[in-house]
């Protein structure tokens, strides 16, 4: 409580500080990976979950599937999905077919990034399998089917924020992977 | 003089002059000075670009900005209207930044603060003098940067960053190949570093240097508030400066950070701009609140009321205040849980809020008040703020947000609490300390006048953006549609009487340095209480050499 004529107690004060303010910058670069952490166990934001296995019960609720295919215009890819929507029973696990061709006379390497809406039934969507996991390369002209094999879990049905949804669009968004690193990143990141 | 303690003896050398003793400056008072007038020339400028704004929307169509963009940048004429669009929404972003970190910062915590802290504990100097110095250097460097990026290249074929000053990615990442938002980011990493030195040295100087006797809970509100308000810059600015640094390398080392196609999420950004953006606000504000403390209670007469409950008001403000940010951003999808926590939270701050306001009017309860300068312009500030702070627990809910949400009716919202209230404050304590910082008495006629043409040009300006915002009006166009001609019409003739307010304001400051009345050591008499009141009028270059004792 008196000015203080020692100067290490004002260094001890500013070192503190200073520490503070490094440990705030250091959480601001923690909270990207933090902030993917909280998106995928959470399905903030329509963040898809994967699963290994079926679910445990298939129930008779019947919920509507929709299916979005976005491309980025650098591509040059067609995509697109099969059908637009299926109707699939909760808990059921179902297969769908998006198409996607090569329309360059380049071979092209793409990433798909994802989420559902309504967002809240981010947490509930499960795929087991997608061509979304891994990049995709299609040579010129190539035209292939990309499965994705997923289920909605029946636990939807307990959540109060869920229970009245009766469609999900899934959407997907094709982006050219522009070189190697920065394609491996991105599929990393895309998981 | 590098450590404080050093000061005690420093009376013996001879004061520096000339421009070694503002460019080398170790001197508290010094210093504050020189962020007193550069907050000044920032707010001039800064004005200068919100007139130039109002002008542009006084009427429907785009009146002035294509011929501005030709005349500035040089653009050919069919390229004109373009630019010129493009042009206003880079004045908008400048005026945002410049009036935020360049002109109220530097005003209420490098001016008054460097002023008023130290006096107020009695303490003879900062704890660090040197670095005081650094943080004031720093300020003019980033300003230059920011200047600089409204003339180079933004996107493609225009000039300067047209983001806002929120720079939200893709925006200000892919939307803005041109160096502009590079040199816009960088000014602000700078101008955060001069605010965190600035931060640690008030932290250190308020904890370790008051004079004896003056316990934490005898401390003037003024220096609680500034300690609050830098607690909040430790906290806070080092997430703007990351985000920012995320931005920089997203933009020029390939990062995705913020890159959607990359698997990056731009809603991250915004996360960390508000987790940042949100405090700043506050930062903005709480040093006021601490001036107007002791305008109220020293024309009031009476000491302040509840004390405590005001000092602790400030710290569940400042609490509160980091746990708010998503109102920024209702409408990202966020669900109905997490705006609900969002709602509740923020409304909660209106508590501590009310509080600060009713004590200030319990102040004035049953005191003898004294109708001076910077008492109107604190009676000013309290009733611009409670409207602010009214239409802010308006938008605080969700739903209202929907439809509100970047509308003019936030703008009014938060130039209320900020461009009326703050600046309120500022003008408040400007007043209020001129004779102490200048040594001279201004003209009570010519400040009052000032306030006067302020407070009902000000209220022009922003009043009707309430009307404009209910009504659908959205920010940061340069056009609008003809139903909302009236109303903007009587905002623009509102911002000419600001700015011939501001002409007034410099005016008086002139004729008070011309006219050179000496002021008293306390020219407000018996309810001014703290210890500045006690030095001379300009304070002796060196106070405080044998240490005030408070009982």
């Amino acid at each position: 409580m008196s000015v203080n004529p020692d100067p290490r107690a004002n260094r001890r004060v500013a070192l503190i500080s200073s520490g503070v303010a490094l440990g705030m910058l250091g959480l601001a670069f923690a909270s990207v990976p933090l902030y993917r952490i909280f998106c995928q166990v959470t399905g903030f934001g329509g963040t898809t979950q994967r699963a290994e296995t079926a679910p445990a019960q298939v129930t008779d609720k019947i919920i509507k599937v929709r299916f979005d295919a976005n491309v980025s215009s650098e591509m040059g890819w067609v995509f697109r999905p099969a059908v637009t929507s299926m109707e699939v029973k909760l808990g059921e696990i179902s297969m769908a077919h998006y198409v996607a061709q090569n329309m360059t006379q380049q071979e092209v390497t793409g990433s798909a990034v994802f989420n559902v809406t309504p967002t809240e039934a981010g947490i509930y969507f499960n795929k087991i399998a997608c061509f979304c996991f891994t990049q995709q390369t299609l040579k010129p002209g190539e035209r292939v089917e990309m499965p994705v094999q997923f289920f909605v879990d029946p636990a939807l049905l307990d959540d109060a924020d869920t229970k009245h949804i009766s469609e999900i669009t899934l959407s997907y968004s094709f982006y050219p992977v522009k070189s190697k690193a920065a394609g491996e990143q991105a599929a990393v990141q895309t998981n | 003089m590098a450590t404080a303690h050093a000061a005690h003896d420093d009376h013996h050398h001879g004061e520096p002059t000339g421009w070694r003793r503002y460019v080398y400056s170790t001197n508290h008072k010094d210093i504050g000075t020189m962020y007193l007038w550069f907050s000044i020339m920032a707010g001039v400028i800064g004005g200068f670009l919100s007139v130039m704004m109002r002008m542009e929307l006084q009427e429907p169509g785009i009146q002035i900005f294509h011929g501005l963009a030709q005349m500035v940048y040089g653009v050919s004429p069919e390229n004109a209207v373009d630019n010129g669009k493009h042009m206003f929404n880079a004045f908008v972003s400048a005026h945002g930044l410049i009036m935020v970190f360049f002109m109220i910062m530097p005003a209420v915590i490098g001016g008054f603060g460097n002023w008023f802290v130290p006096l107020m504990i009695g303490a003879p100097d900062m704890a660090f003098p040197r670095m005081n110095n650094i943080s004031f250097w720093l300020l003019i460097p980033a300003f230059g940067l920011l200047l600089i990026s409204m003339f180079v290249g933004g996107p493609a074929g225009m000039h300067g960053a047209g983001t806002g000053w929120t720079v939200y990615a893709p925006l200000s990442t892919t939307g803005h190949p041109g160096p502009a938002v590079d040199f816009a980011i960088l000014s602000l990493h700078i101008a955060g570093a001069s605010s965190i030195l600035g931060a640690i040295n008030f932290i250190t100087t308020i904890f370790n240097m008051r004079a004896p006797g003056m316990t934490l809970h005898k401390m003037p509100l003024f220096v609680w508030s500034v300690l609050v308000t830098v607690f909040l810059l430790l906290l806070s600015l080092p997430v703007l400066a990351g985000a920012i640094t995320m931005l920089l390398t997203d933009r020029n080392f390939g990062t995705s950070f913020f890159e959607a196609s990359q698997g990056g999420d731009p809603i991250l950004f915004q996360h960390l701009f508000w987790f940042f953006g949100h405090p700043e606000v506050y930062i903005l504000v709480l040093p006021g609140f601490g001036i107007i403390s002791h305008i109220v209670s020293t024309f009031s007469k009476k000491p302040v009321f509840g004390y405590l409950g005001m000092a602790y008001a400030m710290v569940a403000i400042g609490v509160v205040g980091f746990i708010v940010w998503a109102h920024h951003m209702y409408t990202v999808g966020m669900d109905a849980d997490t705006q609900a926590y969002f709602v509740a939270a923020t409304m909660i701050i209106a508590v501590p809020t009310g509080v600060k306001i009713f004590s200030w009017i319990a102040t004035m309860w049953g005191g003898s008040i004294e109708f001076r300068a910077p008492m109107v312009w604190a009676i000013g500030f309290i009733f611009l703020f409670t409207v602010g702070g009214v239409t802010g627990v308006v938008l605080a809910n969700a739903g209202i947000d929907r439809s509100l949400h970047d509308t003019y009716y936030v703008v009014a919202h938060f130039h209320y609490t900020m461009s009326l209230g703050a600046t309120f404050a500022i003008f408040a304590g400007w007043y209020y300390w001129f004779p102490k910082i200048f040594g001279y008495m201004y003209s009570e006629t010519i400040a009052k006048l000032h306030f006067w043409v302020t407070f009902i040009g000000v209220n022009l300006v922003f009043f009707p953006q309430h009307f404009l915002g209910l009504a659908g009006m959205p920010r940061r166009y340069i056009d609008y549609p003809e139903v909302y001609a009236q109303w903007n019409y009587v905002s623009s003739i509102g911002s000419y009487i600001s700015a011939f307010g501001v002409l007034i304001f410099l005016f008086g400051v002139i004729s008070a340095f011309s006219k050179k009345v000496k002021a008293a050591d306390n020219p407000w008499g018996e309810g001014a209480t703290t210890l500045e009141w006690t030095l001379s009028s300009p304070p002796p270059f060196h106070q405080f050499s044998t240490l005030p004792v408070i009982k």
